[in-house]
């Protein structure tokens, strides 16, 4: 059974220590029209949909932040976090960081590459630099194109939460 | 009025965490500069008598979309500097942020890719933001006119990153064509993906 592991770790070369990537649940792909459904969810909650990627430094550098959210507002809040990582990436990169980093927080996968298509329907003032943030509810829309420290990102959720 | 919006500039400068430059907008005059290329010499738009535009590339060594594009840079340059329209790279990070963006680094990609077009480095990081430059990859493409290099074309490069013999529209291509032929470029703004400008 540890040999059937080892040869597989090999032959895939993982750089990270993930016992088996077979072991890990797969990715949820889609392309635009499948990931714009999250973009207009109509539950009574607060949506926060965060774009990133695991080659983006400020993006792995504040997703700490939203999942410590998630965690902490459970009950009121659903975090998405968008990873627009390459294809040639998912295996490689995308589910050892996942799996490393533990990540509770749902992830969807973004594939599409006609960006100037999509780009604009996320936000008219998306210029297509990430991380980005999108957060919204039944009565508030706010599109965010910066990062968030724990703190930045509790306070503007704030303001969500008081007026759902 | 010019004070007021550099106050206000100023002001959203100092209260917002992502910088939200103004930059050019289509039909705008472009800003020459000199900067330091991977050879040591200086470059500088007015460099280039003959040019009868340029595509400003604003890119660099760590981003994956810039590098996933670099191809297909050069190919640009070969085929549009003969006809007098030069590529003109500009790597905007700041340097201390990413190392990997090193003139020494700079210098090393350009000769193992076999970049035949300037790769300057944005020292004080003082041009990307005249024009508004928010991330790497990200082009300017400018017609040289009697009052200087008017801004025609911003964006990306093609609309498929992944595949280049999937590109179904050449977005510098075809604003160079129609800048060839004197005709009105029809898409003229594009987004796409790429990495922030590391400050």
């Amino acid at each position: 059974m540890f040999l059937v592991f080892l040869s597989f770790s090999c032959k895939s070369e993982v750089k990270t220590k993930v016992k088996d990537l077979t072991l890990l649940p797969p990715l949820e792909i889609y392309d635009f029209s499948g990931i714009e459904p999250y973009l207009n969810l109509e539950g009574s909650k607060t949506y926060i949909i965060n774009f990133w990627a695991t080659w983006c430094a400020p993006c792995v550098k504040e997703l700490p932040h939203f999942e410590s959210i998630q965690q902490a507002y459970k009950k009121d809040v659903e975090v998405i976090l968008v990873s627009l990582d390459f294809p040639a990436q998912y295996e490689t990169k995308l589910k050892p960081f996942i799996e490393t980093h533990q990540l509770k927080t749902k992830v969807i996968v973004l594939d599409d590459p006609d960006m100037n298509s999509w780009i604009p329907k996320v936000d008219l003032n998306w210029s297509g630099a990430i991380p980005v943030t999108l957060i919204y509810n039944s009565s508030k829309r706010s599109f965010y194109n910066r990062t968030f420290t724990y703190n930045e990102l509790d306070s503007e959720l704030k303001n969500f939460l008081t007026t759902n | 009025m010019n004070i007021l919006y550099s106050l206000l500039l100023f002001i959203s400068f100092l209260f917002t965490n992502s910088t939200t430059y103004q930059g050019y907008d289509i039909g705008d005059l472009a800003t020459d500069f000199k900067l330091e290329n991977i050879d040591g010499k200086f470059v500088s738009l007015s460099d280039f008598k003959d040019a009868k535009g340029f595509i400003v590339v604003f890119t660099c060594n760590t981003c994956p979309y810039a590098v996933l594009y670099e191809d297909r840079i050069e190919a640009l340059n070969k085929k549009y500097a003969i006809q007098g329209y030069p590529v003109i790279a500009i790597m905007p990070n700041n340097v201390e942020t990413k190392p990997g963006d090193s003139m020494e680094s700079m210098r090393k990609r350009a000769l193992s890719k076999g970049f035949t077009f300037p790769y300057l480095m944005d020292v004080g990081q003082k041009i990307y933001p005249l024009y508004g430059a928010t991330k790497t990859p990200h082009v300017y493409v400018l017609e040289s006119t009697s009052s200087g290099p008017i801004v025609r074309y911003i964006g990306g490069i093609d609309d498929n990153y992944k595949d280049a013999s999937l590109v179904k529209t050449n977005y510098v291509e075809e604003a160079i064509e129609s800048l060839k032929n004197g005709v009105a470029i029809k898409q003229t703004k594009t987004k796409a993906i790429g990495c922030s400008i590391k400050l």
